[in-house]
């Protein structure tokens, strides 16, 4: 059966979806098993694949370029944190609201990002983010400066669950935010919306010319990806128990831009697998030798301009595509 | 008073550097359209080469300069020819990504040669010196800086908006295929124009390791600013790179100097505001 | 009667350049009303004037009598005004269905849920597939845009504008580089539209202009120059000269 939303070799065929979602959900499961010893690198993965999902729903299904993510990142991990050190620490609570500050900020700033090409776009993101990461510097009675905020306790999740030196809770936490936050965007860009969205990454000119409200649709599709990434910093925060200006920076802006596209944009598994690989292989290759890291990286990054295009995603489909053929 | 005068005679010291360093950007970004964001690695490039021939060529640094303008030149030119040429039809999502991974890897490479301690150059102490103008005490150097951003800035306005090469290079922009088809040579134009914006970070670069130090964080640590003085002056145009580069360098000194707790806000503040009300900048070209 | 679409002493100057010159231009409902002129006439740009996406300079639009002239073009495709490109503006990534599916959504403002799933919508989809079988595209519904020929591609481009239910459609030059064995079909699909969809199509070729128009506006230079049945146009001198005397050669 094929259905309407088949785009890129029919990746969204309904089928096909579910089997390779429920071998990425399995595997984040496994992991636990596999590797009890990195709990906490495990939990660092799954937020970097719910940052790296929400980044994608910009640029890899609305083709909205953006330098300047980690804003949104860093605005929630920073709002969880002030939130946990003036008492209110349920963890959920601390989610919701750093979803909510985030998105706020999102949708206000949406009027002057969506507006002309992807060049001004990339330097508007990377103003507005060097921005606010200057506001984060300079408000240190609120942020900690560029001490961060340390120290905060979490209260233990649904009251129930504390959040234990061994990480247990802050994996399984961490594990259900992802899962949570995939089946939400899978149904995004499975939606009307996610339709009128690729519709603006395929041909933002046609739009207009259907009837579609383009502005609108940016504006819907900020404050969605805004709200994912200030969920996926609140969980950094959270159990890591720390907020820090890092968070909000250029580098992590940049990072999450390559992690999507390597990952394949426009491909949720492939971003997702994306996002756990390149944070694997940068925890241990870059505490082996941050330089030859960074060589690395700057060698594949151009590389993958010129081969591999497509991504992780696209290796997927065809690996998919073999089998059943 | 002469603190404001002092102050405001740094800034457009410090607005001179900017200018040296981003203009090569704006017209590579502007002439080109390639959204070169390891041009602060090629400044760096520069920076390093002037403190080996300085500081192991035993050369002198005035004439070092000329020297990492045509190396930086000439290593442009073969980037150009053999890989950026590929990427002008790509999105601008492909150039970020080329630039960003070419500047990682030139700064992991300046970490491996040269390690990450701050690098100094040679600088003739007849440059060093203080000059008394008006009764003002100003360092040699800044007087240096300016007369050399002054110089640039009329040969490069003179070559893009007055000579038959300037007019090729906007033709071939405006619409290749016509270009090529009343006999431009668009590839030939493009190499040089990429050559001269490459040999331009260069230099820069070299002059800059007197007032911002060097290390391989340099790649990165100034792509900001430099983006945002072509954003404001508008890519492409000399003069706005000019004024863009002066404007945020006064006002940095002045906000540094007397109201150190804004920083860098108001900076970034500028940006921000100018790209809502002219999103092509203050002397953007609509495309 | 009121006129479907009109416009009075339309003007769109780019610089010193006047690209499209004073226009005055009545479309009856229900007409076949083709606009014609030589390369460079300002027949495109009148189009973009029409439908919101550049505006005039100077002059006002009209559609059934309402002033549309401060419209956005989003807001006239919601009143009933659509178009087609000359030159393909297609969502070459997604299916031929999905890009039908979507300007249907869009009309019918379903693509602010994004809570919903949208191969969920059967009625969205079936009614998909008729515009698709209409253009004869049913056996390439399911295909990638970008893998279709490009005669088949200048058919969806009408597909899509159907499927925002226009009052009025505006096609330009929807035969554009196509073989004249294949422009003879598409024009073909063209006159089997519904009676009452006023339509308004730029053409090159005499013979089709003559064949499926019952109006012709002829535009010279930004100008309306003379306008007149076919049969009226086809016996002027002054468009023999400038129009036809340089074409007949090349539409042999
Ligand atoms: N954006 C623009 N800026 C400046 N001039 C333009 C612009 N768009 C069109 N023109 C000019 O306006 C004139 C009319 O162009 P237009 O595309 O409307 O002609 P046309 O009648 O549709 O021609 P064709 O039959 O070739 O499609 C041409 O001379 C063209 O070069
Ligand atoms: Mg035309």
């Amino acid at each position: 059966m094929s259905t309407s939303s088949a785009t890129q070799g029919g990746f969204y065929s309904r089928i096909g979806i579910q089997g390779v979602t429920l071998v990425l959900f399995a595997g984040s499961i496994a992991s636990y098993f596999l590797f009890p010893e990195h709990l906490a690198l495990l939990t660092q993965l799954f937020v970097l694949m719910v940052f790296a999902l929400s980044y994608d729903l910009l640029q890899g299904h609305g083709g909205i370029v953006s330098l300047g993510h980690a804003a949104f990142f860093g605005l929630g991990a920073y709002a969880a944190a002030i939130l946990a050190r003036t008492g209110y620490n349920d963890p959920l609570l601390g989610l919701v609201f750093a979803a909510i500050v985030s998105a706020l900020v999102a949708l206000v700033l949406t009027p002057i990002i969506v507006r002309g090409n992807d060049f001004t776009r990339l330097l508007v993101t990377l103003g507005v983010a060097s921005l606010v990461y200057e506001a984060a510097n300079r408000m240190r009675w609120l942020t900690g400066g560029a001490d961060g905020l340390p120290d905060f306790e979490i209260a233990p999740l649904l009251g129930l669950y504390r959040f234990d030196f061994e990480g247990r809770t802050a994996f399984i936490y961490s594990f259900a935010v992802f899962a949570l936050t995939y089946m939400f965007l899978w149904r995004v860009v499975t939606s009307p919306f996610g339709l009128a969205l690729r519709g603006i990454r395929e041909n933002a000119r046609r739009m207009p010319a259907i009837g579609s409200p383009v502005r609108r649709h940016l504006a819907v599709a900020y404050t969605l990806s805004g709200g994912v990434a200030g969920i996926a910093g609140a969980v950094l925060a959270q159990t890591s128990r720390f907020a820090s200006l890092d968070m909000l920076g250029f580098d992590r802006s940049a990072e999450i831009m390559m992690v999507a596209t390597l990952g394949g944009s426009g491909h949720m598994v492939g971003v997702s697998v994306g996002a756990a690989a390149f944070g694997w292989l940068k925890d241990v290759l870059s505490t082996v030798s941050p330089k030859y890291w960074q060589l690395g990286l700057g060698i594949v990054l151009m590389l993958s301009v010129f081969v591999a295009r497509g991504g992780i995603g696209s290796l997927l489909d065809r690996l998919r595509f073999r089998r059943s053929a | 008073m002469s603190n404001l005068i002092t102050v405001t005679v740094d800034g457009i010291a410090y607005g001179m550097l900017l200018f040296l360093f981003a203009v090569g950007l704006s017209v590579t970004l502007g002439l080109m359209r390639f959204i070169n964001l390891a041009h602060g690695a090629f400044a760096m490039g520069g920076a390093y080469l002037a403190v080996v021939l300085v500081n192991s060529g035993g050369l002198p640094f005035l004439l070092a300069l000329p020297l990492v303008f045509i190396a930086t030149g000439a290593v442009g030119a073969v980037m150009e020819r053999s890989v950026i040429r590929h990427l002008y039809d790509r999105g601008a999502l492909q150039q970020v990504l080329f630039s960003i991974g070419l500047a990682f890897a030139l700064s992991a490479i300046a970490t491996i040669v040269f390690g990450p301690q701050q690098q100094g150059v040679q600088i003739p102490s007849w440059l060093l010196g203080r000059i008394s103008i008006f009764g003002l005490q100003i360092s040699g150097y800044r007087v240096f800086l300016v007369v050399s951003g002054a110089v640039t800035a009329a040969a490069l306005a003179y070559l893009f908006d007055y000579t038959l090469f300037g007019a090729r290079i906007r033709a071939a922009v405006d619409n290749r295929v016509a270009a090529e088809g009343i006999g431009i040579k668009v590839d030939r134009l493009f190499v040089t124009t990429f050559a001269i914006g490459s040999a331009l970070a260069g230099v820069g670069g070299a002059l800059s390791i007197e007032m911002l130090g060097l290390d391989p964080t340099f790649a990165f640590k100034y792509l900001t600013m430099l983006l945002m003085i072509v954003a404001i002056g508008g890519a492409g145009s000399i003069e706005g790179s000019l004024l863009a580069a002066l404007f945020l360098g006064v006002v940095d000194a002045l906000f540094k100097y007397f109201l150190p707790e804004a920083g860098s806000f108001v900076i970034f503040g500028v940006l921000v505001a100018v790209l809502v009300v002219r999103p092509n900048g203050l002397r953007g070209r609509t495309a | 009667m009121t006129a479907a679409l009109s416009t009075k002493d339309l003007s769109v100057r780019f610089g010193a350049f006047r690209a499209v010159d004073g226009v005055n231009l009545n479309v009856r409902p229900g007409a076949r009303h083709a606009l014609i002129g030589p390369n460079g006439a300002g027949k495109t740009t009148l189009v973009h004037a029409l439908t919101g996406s550049l505006s005039p300079t100077e002059g006002s639009i009209a559609i059934f009598g309402e002033d549309i002239t401060r419209l956005s073009e989003k807001d006239r495709v919601r009143r009933g005004l659509a178009r087609t490109f000359q030159i393909n503006q297609l969502f070459r990534g997604l299916s031929v269905l999905d890009n039908v599916v979507l300007a249907i959504m869009e009309r019918d403002r379903k693509t602010l849920a994004f809570w919903r799933s949208a191969a969920a919508d059967k009625r969205a989809h079936d009614e998909a597939r008729e515009h698709l079988a209409f253009v004869n595209l049913t056996p390439h519904a399911d295909r990638a845009v970008r893998d279709l020929p490009y005669g088949s591609q200048r058919l969806l481009e009408i597909a899509i504008a159907l499927a925002t239910k226009p009052r009025i459609l505006i096609l330009d030059e929807p035969a554009a580089g196509v073989p004249s064995s294949e422009s003879q079909a598409i024009f073909e699909r063209i006159h089997a539209l519904p009676q009452d969809l006023t339509l308004l199509f730029i053409e090159h070729d005499m013979s089709l202009v003559f064949r499926f128009s019952d109006r012709i506006s002829v535009l010279v230079a930004g100008q309306v120059m003379v306008e007149g049945t076919p049969a009226e146009i086809s016996s002027d001198d002054r468009v023999k000269e400038i129009y036809l005397g340089r074409r007949t050669g090349h539409a042999a």
